[in-house]
């Protein structure tokens, strides 16, 4: 096959100031790509053939290539992770484009995910939003035995469709608003269905929140664009139960008092 | 009320507040088009049904203030989530491409803006009398006349004779559509509510709804402009 | 070289308590004193680095990946073992001990494998608790599953993706403790080197991946659970940043690399499909439970597997093994694959694989069942095959997937370096020479969440708190070594790329040390991979400068140290003169079944660095086996 790229290359970080630094499109051409490569495998060819005329070769993140480290994930035009439906950039393999084909390629784009260099982006801003709360308050120690509190298994099911979330910030991406609704639902879902993880549902909905709030996403306007893009088919069911989450929270929050101690603001 | 401030300024507390004026501005619009199909039953009708919301006085100022704050909170805050959502994107992709949203989510600024200027023109036209002084003007026999000798439904029926405003009003009530059916599409899950069985009833049940009050609008335009609604003789 | 295990005193089941007990404890007020390094954070490093935080000393964590929630140990699909016995089908600790054991082919320590058996149950618990969603029955209670190596079902599982589920659960509990400031997390972070100061462990030289700064860490311990080296084989199942450089480069300041020939070839994974391939992806050994593997009777035999009847097919493994039957353990099965390839009957354009077959899986129980047990890994073979794993059997073959071997640990998981701690796939402690299915999860967390909080404490104690600060001279003098090796790089500018070197490299380590290795290719090996290594440092092509994000100049360094460790790995083959486990020598068989050299060869080998040009020694930390029987593995 011939294909024809179509690259974001930027050499420094994006800033708050200068997002966009240098970065500009450049068009590349390869002339013998395999069908049964993967996206990824392509863009090694490139890299390949770039190195050996001296020039540098394009960053992109990606580790696991077979779709659940999160790693990677660019647009592909215009499509977060590309055309195919439940794949990563690393699962999309060139079947999917025609011989010919002129394929756009661009980093995430979002205020909250940086660009580092080329196509690799800054997504720390999720794990400051996990590190705000979604996770259960129990150290390492003696837990009673695992089979003690009986799950449903309906709900063990719905808690695990929202714990397959690779955190890859493909629901961002293509979201038009650049929000991180579905991502930060998913982490809300994951542990509203399992009764370990009620028990602090709701500093965890206000505080989820909060940190994705400051992180500077967008808002979400129910266009359901991240559920397309997500590579793990997370429905936007999970957007509806953070929302319930945070008014319910919000609802039941009590003013601070100076009388109690430990307040969770 | 730094509370409440802090809910409204949070992105799902702003998410919130627009599914919920949203929806009290949906009741408006219902009861709005409940009241005008009285045009269809004749002079005496929707002229009495003037005269009676007139007679409420104060209350119907109470009603009026609140709808007002209502709907600016509504266009505040959409405002306000909106430049947010630009801020969020500060570059945009060189190929860009749309998976399933629809048309009618992605023109919700769009259809909202247009509409505010549509109710500004709507207000001017029948409530204040400025842009047709002529059809506000019209006056009925006292027993008949809604207020001050106001004849509405005369006002209503001369307006829509003219095509370019009732094709105008009719043109106008598809934005009103389009913002209706993702306004209420959404309202649900907004809220929290999102479930395999029910959600796509809402989905289906807002289609009809909105579908009702556009189309209710429509005819009773052009019922007027295609004769079947008359003025007194 | 000190290769004293220090394992504790007293009867197998008592052994961890004596320890615990006899340990030396640091008080809750002076914990905050101390700081450790954690280097990597996949199962092992995020549960050591989060236990050790919510205990109370400083915690710095690193990992090379841009968050700690995307380390390897989140591709493990299948499962992760427990003596619970929730089953009622005769398991226990006694049993999965034995079974560990067993399955490492007789060349594990006894004692650490029954403290992992021990620790396995508390590690359901700890996860249950921290939200992992392991399947569930509808009854409300976990489900299990069989995995190789065992007639018991222990294995929990959360779909296809246990491994994601568990690391997650640690990521959070890390992140917690980011969150509490007790854990500082320093992402895009690799390790170049250890810093010893008076024969200690005490700090870090790292680069950070986004700006290219070579910096210094110092602590009063550092942790290692950097994963294993498969990717010495280029194509592995392993991600591409799995690297053997954190370990290397400690083994060059001391450490003791044990047993690198144990390499563990997975028998299901996807066959290679050209020269472009970059990876290979596994398809979980869990799919043995109601997949039939089979290759036709005739050789060269083309016709459609669909147009094979029954009675043309040879199911292998359960003619071979009828007991274990498609259940046999990971080297057995990947063996007998590569067996039947040879015989001419693989399958595929290539004649490099095997069928592993649903159809009789989808007739007894329907495509229902078997998409709600397998359905991402159904999914992920289609994506990956272009082909329909419910209408066809998938094409699989053997591929390189853990590495056994690893930085030599006493019992408390310290290496011979003090100061050195080394868990989970880095070290090379409970699996022996094959790791049986479902273990590696365990371990790493076992490792993580209940080892190392005791033992490090036991070292800590007897240490000054804060003693080393970064701008001790050794800091500095490491640090101008770390930046003149990525100088030395970047300056080559030769003509081959450095995957290329990879590739190269790859190809050497496969085809003379893979699946079955003999003294010839060893021996050709032994001359090749130096060879390689002198081309690479002259004609290596690495674009780019060093203060800024150069991909080619992280993959360049970790080339550089495979190019080292290949050939360590060699030697340790060629000197291991029998067949065990992973490790299959031609020259030691009993018609293609490994054979033991109990006599000769019950130890542990553990390779002493000398220096450049110095031929390494090698060092033996005997194995006795008093509780279990020294028996020839038999799954017939």
């Amino acid at each position: 096959m011939r294909i024809s790229l179509h690259i974001w290359r930027q050499s420094k970080k994006s800033t708050k100031a200068n997002f966009k630094q240098d970065g500009k499109m450049v068009r590349y051409q390869l002339d013998h790509v395999s069908p049964d490569m993967s996206f990824l495998e392509m863009l090694d060819v490139l890299n390949e053939q770039l190195t050996k005329k001296g020039e540098e070769p394009v960053a992109f993140d990606h580790d696991c290539r077979e779709g659940v480290c999160g790693s990677c994930g660019v647009m592909i035009d215009g499509e977060a992770h590309g055309p195919e439906s439940g794949t990563t950039t690393c699962q999309l393999h060139m079947r999917s484009f025609r011989d010919g084909a002129e394929i756009w390629v661009e980093p995430w784009r979002a205020a909250a995910f940086p660009v580092v260099k080329d196509l690799v982006v800054d997504r720390s801003a999720f794990d400051r939003v996990v590190q705000s709360g979604a996770f259960i308050s129990v150290n390492t120690g003696a837990p009673q035995d695992a089979n003690a509190i009986p799950v449903p298994k309906a709900d063990a099911d719905r808690a695990f469709d929202a714990a397959t979330c690779i955190g890859c910030g493909a629901c961002v991406a293509a979201c038009k608003n650049a929000s991180a609704m579905l991502f930060v639902g998913a982490k809300v879902s994951h542990f509203l269905h399992l009764p370990q993880g009620r028990v602090e549902r709701e500093q965890r909905a206000r505080h989820l929140v909060a940190a994705m709030d400051q992180e500077g996403f967008g808002n979400c306007t129910n266009q359901n664009e991240c559920e397309a893009a997500c590579p793990k088919e997370i429905p936007v069911r999970v957007i509806a139960e953070m929302n319930r989450e945070f008014v319910r929270a919000k609802v039941r929050q009590e003013p601070v008092s100076s009388k109690r101690v430990g307040g969770d603001g | 009320m730094t509370w409440l401030t802090d809910f409204w300024r949070s992105s799902i507390g702003g998410k919130v507040t627009m599914a919920v004026t949203g929806v009290l501005l949906f009741g408006f619009v219902v009861a709005h088009l409940l009241g005008n199909l009285l045009l269809l039953a004749g002079p005496d009708a929707i002229n009495s049904y003037a005269k009676w919301l007139h007679d409420k006085g104060p209350l119907l100022w109470v009603a009026r203030i609140g709808l007002i704050a209502i709907f600016l909170l509504h266009i505040v805050t959409a405002i306000r989530l909106s430049r947010a959502n630009k801020v969020a994107r500060p570059v945009a992709y060189a190929k860009e491409a749309t998976m399933q949203a629809s048309m009618a989510s992605r023109s919700m600024l769009w259809s909202g803006l247009s509409l505010l200027v549509f109710v500004v023109y709507h207000l001017l036209h029948f409530t204040f009398g400025v842009t047709n002084a002529e059809h506000f003007a019209k006056k009925a026999a006292p027993s008949t006349a809604a207020w001050n000798g106001h004849d509405v439904h005369a006002m209503v029926v001369a307006s829509f004779q003219v095509p370019v405003i009732a094709i105008a009003y009719a043109a106008f009530q598809l934005v009103l559509f389009l913002h209706l059916l993702h306004g209420l599409q959404s309202f649900a899950q907004t809220l929290g509510v999102h479930h395999a069985r029910y959600t796509p009833m809402i989905k289906k049940l807002s289609v009809l709804l909105a579908a009702a009050i556009a189309g209710g609008n429509v005819l009773l335009a052009l019922s007027v402009l295609l004769g079947l609604v008359k003025g007194a003789a | 070289m000190n290769l004293d295990a220090r394992i504790p005193d007293g009867p197998l089941e008592q052994k961890w308590e004596n320890r615990k007990f006899e340990q030396k404890l640091v008080s809750p007020a002076n914990k905050r004193k101390y700081k450790v390094l954690v280097v990597g954070s996949g199962l092992a490093g995020a549960s050591a680095a989060a236990s050790m935080a919510e205990l109370g000393y400083q915690v710095e964590c690193f990992c090379f990946q841009d968050s700690p929630r995307r380390a390897h140990s989140i591709a493990a699909q299948g499962g992760i073992n427990a003596a619970k016995n929730y089953r009622n089908d005769g398991d226990s600790i006694q049993r999965l001990f034995y079974d560990t054991v067993k399955g490492g082919d007789f060349r594990a320590r006894e004692a650490n494998v029954y403290r992992l058996a021990q620790l396995s149950v508390n590690i359901i618990d700890q996860a249950v608790a921290a939200g992992v969603p392991f399947a569930r029955e509808y009854g409300g209670l976990l489900d299990n599953r069989s995995f190789g190596g065992a007639q018991v079902s222990r294995t929990f599982y959360a779909r296809g993706q246990t491994g994601q589920q568990l690391l997650l659960g640690a990521y959070a509990a890390l992140s917690r403790q980011i969150g509490l400031k007790t854990v500082k997390m320093f992402p895009r972070t690799e390790m170049l080197d250890l810093v010893l100061v008076d024969g200690h462990a005490k700090g870090i030289v790292v680069r950070d991946l986004e700006t290219g700064e070579i910096r210094s860490h110092a602590a009063d311990a550092v942790v290692l659970a950097t994963g294993g080296y498969g990717p010495v084989f280029y194509l592995s199942t392993n991600a591409k940043g799995c690297n053997v450089t954190a370990t290397w480069r400690a083994h060059k300041r001391g450490a003791g690399f044990a047993n690198p020939c144990y390499t563990q070839i997975h028998p299901t994974c996807i066959p290679v499909s050209g020269d472009h391939q970059s990876k290979l992806t596994l398809m979980s050994e869990s799919l043995r439970n109601d997949g039939r593997i089979w290759v036709p009777m005739k050789p060269s035999d083309k016709r459609k597997p669909a147009d094979i009847p029954d009675a043309e097919r040879d199911y292998y493994l359960e003619r071979k093994y009828p007991s274990y039957g498609n259940l046999a353990p990971r080297d057995i099965a990947s063996r007998a694959a590569m067996t039947v390839c040879e015989e001419g009957r693989g399958i595929g354009d290539t004649g490099l694989g095997v069928f592993l077959d649903f159809r009789d899986s989808i007739q007894r129980v329907g495509k229902q069942a078997i998409a709600a047990k397998y359905g991402n890994l159904f999914h992920m073979y289609a994506k990956i095959t272009a082909e329909d794993p419910y209408a066809q059997p998938m094409r699989i073959f053997p591929a390189v997937h853990y590495t056994m071997g690893g930085l030599w640990v006493d019992y408390d998981l310290q290496s011979n370096v003090p100061g050195l701690f080394v868990l989970g796939e880095a070290n090379f402690s409970d699996h022996g020479s094959n790791r049986l299915g479902a273990s590696a999860l365990m371990q790493g967390l076992a490792d993580g969440y209940f080892v190392i909080p005791y033992t490090i404490g036991g070292y800590l104690a007897g240490q000054k708190a804060g003693a080393i600060k970064p701008d001790h001279p050794e800091f500095g003098k490491i640090a101008a070594g770390v930046r003149d090796m990525t100088k030395r790089l970047l300056a080559i500018n030769g003509k081959r790329t450095v995957d290329d070197f990879h590739k190269a490299l790859g190809k050497i380590m496969w085809s003379k040390c893979g699946m079955s290795r003999n003294e010839k290719g060893l021996n050709e090996a032994l001359r090749e991979i130096p060879a390689l290594r002198a081309e690479f440092w002259q004609d290596v092509k690495v674009v780019g400068s060093e203060m800024t994000m150069n991909q080619s100049l992280e993959r360049a360094g970790r080339v550089a140290d495979f190019l080292e460790f290949g050939e360590l790995l060699c030697r340790d083959a060629l000197e291991r003169r029998e067949s065990c486990g992973g490790h299959f020598r031609e020259e030691w068989q009993d018609g293609g079944e490994a054979k033991r050299d109990d006599v000769n060869f019950c130890h542990v080998a553990v390779w002493e660095h000398r220096g450049e040009g110095q031929p390494p020694v090698r060092h033996q930390e005997p194995l006795a086996f008093d509780n279990v029987h020294l028996a020839v593995r038999s799954y017939k």
